[in-house]
C-alpha cells in the first residue's frame, strides 16, 4: 500500500511540477504584461503545491524503500518514463489560446479532484489538498474567463480557441480513468474517484463553452485512457524535451547550491 | 514542589509572551508594514524544557517569502528564547486572509494596498464583482486590471476617480 501511495502522490506532484514548468516558459514572453505575471503566478502556486506533494512522496518512499529520494532528486533526477503527470499538462504552450485551453481543461478537473482529496483519510493529503484547492479555485475562475473572452471574442480569437480545444480534447479522457494504482486507494478512502469526476467536469465545461460560443468536441479516441498514458509513464514526445531544459542544471552540476 | 512547578509554568508563559512580542516585530518581507503575527502566519509558540517551538503556516503554497519568514522568525525568537528555537510548518487549517488583524487592515490601506474583503468558507469568491475601495482617495468606483499582481497574494486594480492604480490583497 505504501508503494501505491507513493505512486499516487507522485502523480499529483508531477501534474503541478510539469504544468508549472510550462507556464514558466512564458516568463518575459506573455502577450501583455498582466498576463505574463498571471501565468507565472499560477505556475508559482502549482510549483509550491508540487513541492508539498514531492516532499510527502519522498517521506512515503523512505518508509518502504531501502533508500528514499529527496524532493529535489525526485524532481531533477527522474527520467521521462518515471514521470507520472497527465498527458494534457505536458503539451507545449503553442499560442496563448492553446495555453489557456490547456489551463482551463486542467483547472476544471483540478478543483474537483482537490475538493475530493480535502476529505481524504490520509491527513497529509487532506491538508495539502485543502490548501491547494483554494488556489485552484482562483485559477479556474481566471482560465474560464479567458476561454469565454477569447471564444466569444473576435473571429480570429474564436478560431484559435476552437482549434486549441479541438487539439487538446483527446488528452482529457485520461483525467477520468482509474487504474490499478488508484483503485485500492479509492476503496480505502485515500484517493479521489476520477470516474465520478467526469460528469461534474463535463457539466462545468459545457457551461463555460456555451458562454464562450464554443462547441464541445465529440469524444473520440482518448489518449492514455486505455491504461497507457502519462499516469503510467507513457508520455508524448514533448515531455522529454521539456525535462531536458528543466533538469540540465542539477544534472550537470549535482552539487550546485543557491 | 508545587511552587517549583508553578514557577516553571510561569517562566514558560513569560518566555512565550516575550517570543510573541518579538515575532510581532517581524515584518512581512514583501509588505513591510504588517507583521507575520498580524497576517496570521504565526499559529503557535510553545516553550518547554528550554526548547521553543514556533509553528508557522505558509500563505500561498508557492510564496517565495515563506523561507525568508521562517529565517526571520527564527532569528527574532532566538534573541529572547531561553533555549533552542525550532520552526514547524502547519498546513492545516489552510491560511486565510480572514486571519489578518483589524489594525493591520488599516495599515495596509494607509500603505496603498486595499485590504481583503472577507473570504468566508466554501463558496467561490467572485471578487471582481465586489466594490473595492481605492486606498488613495476612498472611491469605490474601481476596476480590476489583472487578477494577479506583484506578489501571489495581490491583484491589480485602478481607481476610476483619482485614476491611480493600486494593489488589492486578494481574499483567500
Amino acid at each position: 500500500m505504501k508503494s501505491l501511495l507513493f505512486e499516487y502522490v507522485l502523480r499529483l506532484a508531477d501534474n503541478g511540477l510539469v504544468l508549472a514548468q510550462r507556464l514558466g516558459e512564458w516568463v518575459g514572453k506573455g502577450p501583455i504584461l498582466e498576463e505574463d505575471i498571471a501565468s507565472t503566478n499560477v505556475g508559482l502556486d502549482l510549483l509550491g503545491q508540487a513541492r508539498l506533494w514531492l516532499a510527502y512522496a519522498a517521506e512515503v518512499e523512505s518508509s518502504f524503500a531501502e533508500r528514499g529520494r529527496t524532493e529535489d532528486e525526485l524532481a531533477f533526477f527522474r527520467e521521462e518514463k518515471d514521470f507520472r503527470n497527465l498527458l494534457l499538462v505536458e503539451q507545449p504552450n503553442g499560442n496563448y489560446a492553446d495555453t489557456i485551453a490547456r489551463q482551463y481543461l486542467f483547472d476544471q478537473w483540478h478543483v474537483l479532484v482537490l475538493a475530493e482529496l480535502a476529505c481524504s483519510r490520509d491527513p497529509r493529503i487532506a491538508a495539502i489538498a485543502a490548501k491547494a484547492h483554494k488556489e485552484a479555485r482562483y485559477h479556474v475562475e481566471r482560465s474560464s474567463q479567458w476561454v469565454i473572452r477569447l471564444g466569444d471574442g473576435t473571429d480570429v480569437s474564436h478560431a484559435r480557441m476552437r482549434d486549441a480545444v479541438d487539439g487538446l480534447w483527446m488528452y482529457t479522457g485520461e483525467m477520468f480513468t482509474v487504474d490499478a494504482v488508484e483503485r485500492p486507494l479509492i476503496d480505502a478512502g485515500i484517493g479521489a474517484d476520477n470516474e465520478a469526476l467526469a460528469a461534474p467536469w463535463q457539466a462545468a465545461v459545457r457551461s463555460t463553452f456555451a458562454e464562450a460560443t464554443l462547441d464541445v468536441p465529440e469524444d473520440s479516441w482518448m489518449q492514455g485512457s486505455g491504461g497507457g498514458g502519462g499516469k503510467q509513464g507513457a508520455h508524448t514526445e514533448y515531455l522529454s524535451r521539456m525535462l531536458a531544459e528543466m533538469q540540465v542544471l542539477p544534472r550537470s552540476y549535482p552539487q550546485a547550491r543557491w | 514542589m508545587v511552587d517549583d512547578a508553578m514557577a516553571h509554568t510561569m517562566r514558560s508563559a513569560d518566555a512565550e509572551a516575550a517570543i510573541w512580542r518579538a515575532l510581532g516585530d517581524v515584518m512581512d518581507p514583501e509588505i513591510p508594514v504588517v507583521s507575520i503575527v498580524e497576517l496570521g502566519i504565526v499559529r503557535g509558540v510553545r516553550v518547554a524544557d528550554e526548547r521553543c517551538t514556533i509553528t508557522l503556516t505558509p500563505t500561498y503554497s508557492g510564496c517565495p517569502a515563506t523561507r525568508v519568514i521562517e529565517d526571520d522568525a527564527r532569528v527574532a525568537a532566538s534573541k529572547v528564547a531561553p533555549g533552542t528555537v525550532e520552526v514547524h510548518t502547519a498546513l492545516a487549517p489552510a491560511w486565510t486572509t480572514d486571519w489578518v488583524a483589524p489594525e493591520a487592515r488599516a495599515r495596509l490601506a494607509a500603505f496603498g494596498i486595499a485590504p481583503p474583503a472577507r473570504a468566508g468558507g466554501g463558496a467561490i469568491v467572485t471578487m471582481h464583482r465586489r466594490a473595492i475601495r481605492c486606498p488613495q482617495c476612498g472611491s469605490v468606483r474601481t476596476e480590476e486590471l489583472s487578477r494577479f499582481g506583484s506578489t501571489p497574494c495581490k491583484a491589480q486594480y485602478r481607481c476610476l476617480d483619482c485614476r491611480e492604480p493600486f494593489d488589492y490583497f486578494k481574499p483567500h
